[in-house]
């Protein structure tokens, strides 16, 4: 069909075979991202469910992975809010209530959503590579909305991550001989716990809750404040998400290491 | 002085790459290399260029595969050795050579309504906080070089969502008039249904490109996506909602879309 008298010619877009002209490692990225997170769920995966050497009775160290311990089997010492009065089978987490809401406060975050999609989904693997599917239809579609749900395993996240604090706190308790006392394995914990509420305070929803979703910052200085805060952490969420993701894999296998009698905890004050 | 290599896309979307050896001093930048061709080899290669000072979004192409401003990328950032490449934009139709049909983002623009004050104000009577003044600052920063929309996979890999998606650009231009203290009208509906902010799915390409440093995922998609969980996908706000008042949805501005065929 003849275009009408006077309408513009039809334009089509330029029309390259390669996938992209970069030039520089743009495949680095992704690689790393997906070595980084593979690295993460086949370690948690495993010590998930090995249900042993989560716990060390001596200084009361709890593995972030087993807390808070809710079977029969846990150790007394280590339920917070106390053990259900059943045992719980083998490849069922003595931490069931905490670490499918952690698991989903991550897999929506807004960080590792870019993470995976671009370096797992391919969607794109990095920008201006062509990705290889024929359809995108994004987070449009029904199974994709638990993505704006993110707000909800923030609130839960953020509880866990004050049990985790408490958990922190208590071998604080537990020296060699009693009483206060100081080990690697604290300073270990510290460290993780600092970086688990980088990472839960930097959250995008948490930047929402606290002053974002307010059209004038003007009548509401406090919560520009908040939002102040927030915002700072957030332009290191990406860090954050990676930083705790070390600590946690660090804290859990050096309590295991300590649990299972491989190595002892170096103390520096009792 | 140096010779170097480039390949520039000449002729329109059938075209191709051609080579030349062209001189290059030092201080340089890509438009000064592509104004030499045109003076000394091939003075009818198309660019599109206007201030030379990264100000006017005109010199938008891709240089070795990357969206940049033709004027803002400097010479000294290749090897001695490196073939330059230079297309233009993929995500829209070439008139020719460098320069783009870039309607699409026009089209895009005049979809969104306009600053919305109460319509009980006069000028003069605003008085806006700094704080809230500068949020909103840094999207105006934007130079519409529409090197965002360009990069954006989901129009870029898929031009058939080009009628249900405005871009990056568009949808900071939605979040900035929702972040405007003085604006009465509601937008996040018609973000997600009619400028198709579902589709973004964050992964910062259009940050990463932008000339300007605006941090357009993090300070206006992704707030914008949670301003519209919150109109579209959280109970409790909806509960929220309907026990209290929630301002009416404002539909795109009439008579800017094309019928459908």
């Amino acid at each position: 069909m003849t275009p009408p008298e006077g309408a513009p010619p039809a334009r089509a877009r330029i029309r390259i075979p390669e996938r992209t002209l970069r030039t520089d490692r743009w495949w680095l990225g992704p690689l790393f991202t997906t070595l980084g997170l593979a690295t993460f769920v086949v370690y948690a995966t495993l010590r998930v469910f090995q249900q042993d050497h989560y716990w060390v009775q001596e200084h009361h160290y709890l593995t972030p992975f087993y807390s808070p311990c809710l079977a029969a089997q846990c150790a007394p010492d280590a339920a917070l809010l106390g053990r259900l009065p059943v045992e719980f089978p083998p490849l069922v987490p003595y931490a069931l209530l905490s670490l499918p809401f952690l698991l989903l406060f991550r897999l929506t975050c807004y960080y590792y959503r870019k993470a995976y999609y671009r370096s797992i989904w391919q969607a794109p693997t990095a920008c201006a590579v062509r990705e290889p599917h024929r359809s995108y239809t994004g987070e449009t579609r029904p199974l994709m909305l638990p993505q704006n749900g993110h707000r909800y395993f923030f609130y839960v996240a953020f509880v866990i991550t004050l049990i985790n604090t408490w958990d922190m706190f208590v071998p604080f308790l537990h020296g060699t001989n009693g009483g206060f006392g100081v080990g690697l394995g604290n300073v270990i914990m510290l460290l993780n716990v600092l970086m688990l509420w980088g990472y839960t305070l930097s959250c995008h929803s948490c930047r929402h809750i606290m002053g974002g979703r307010l059209r004038a910052f003007g009548r509401h200085p406090v919560r520009y404040r908040l939002w102040t805060g927030v915002s700072r952490l957030n332009d290191r969420h990406m860090h954050f998400g990676w930083a705790s993701i070390a600590t946690l894999i660090a804290t859990d296998a050096y309590i295991a290491l300590v649990s299972s009698g491989v190595i002892t905890d170096p103390r520096f004050f009792n | 002085m140096s010779e170097r290599v480039f390949r520039v896309w000449r002729g329109a979307d059938e075209g191709d790459l051609t080579e030349y050896r062209v001189e290059v001093n030092e201080g340089e930048v890509v438009l000064d290399v592509l104004h030499r061709l045109q003076a000394t080899q091939t003075p009818d290669l198309a660019v599109r260029w206007n201030c030379k000072a990264g100000k006017c979004g005109s010199c938008s192409v891709e240089i070795n595969g990357v969206p940049r401003l033709s004027c803002m990328t400097r010479m000294s950032v290749f090897a001695e050795d490196e073939v330059v490449t230079v297309t233009p934009m993929r995500t829209f139709p070439v008139i020719r050579d460098l320069v783009c049909d870039v309607s699409f983002n026009y089209d895009k623009a005049r979809e969104i309504p306009s600053f919305t004050p109460d319509p009980a104000t006069s000028p003069g009577d605003f008085r806006m906080a700094q704080v809230d003044v500068e949020r909103s600052q840094e999207f105006r920063k934007c130079i519409e070089c529409f090197l965002c929309n360009n990069v954006c996979h989901v129009i870029r890999d898929h031009e058939e969502n080009k009628e249900h998606f405005s871009g990056p650009r568009f949808l900071m231009r939605v979040a900035e008039l929702e972040m405007h203290p003085e604006d009465t009208a509601d937008r996040r509906a018609i973000a997600q249904d009619e400028f198709g902010l579902g589709y973004c799915n964050i992964t910062k390409c259009c940050t990463e490109v932008c000339p300007e440093g605006i941090r357009i995922t993090d300070n206006a998609l992704i707030p914008m996506k949670e301003r519209v969980a919150d109109r579209k996908y959280d109970p409790l706000v909806w509960l929220g909602s309907k026990i209290g008042v929630r301002p009416k949805d404002t539909p795109i501005v009439p008579n800017v879309r094309h019928p459908r065929e």
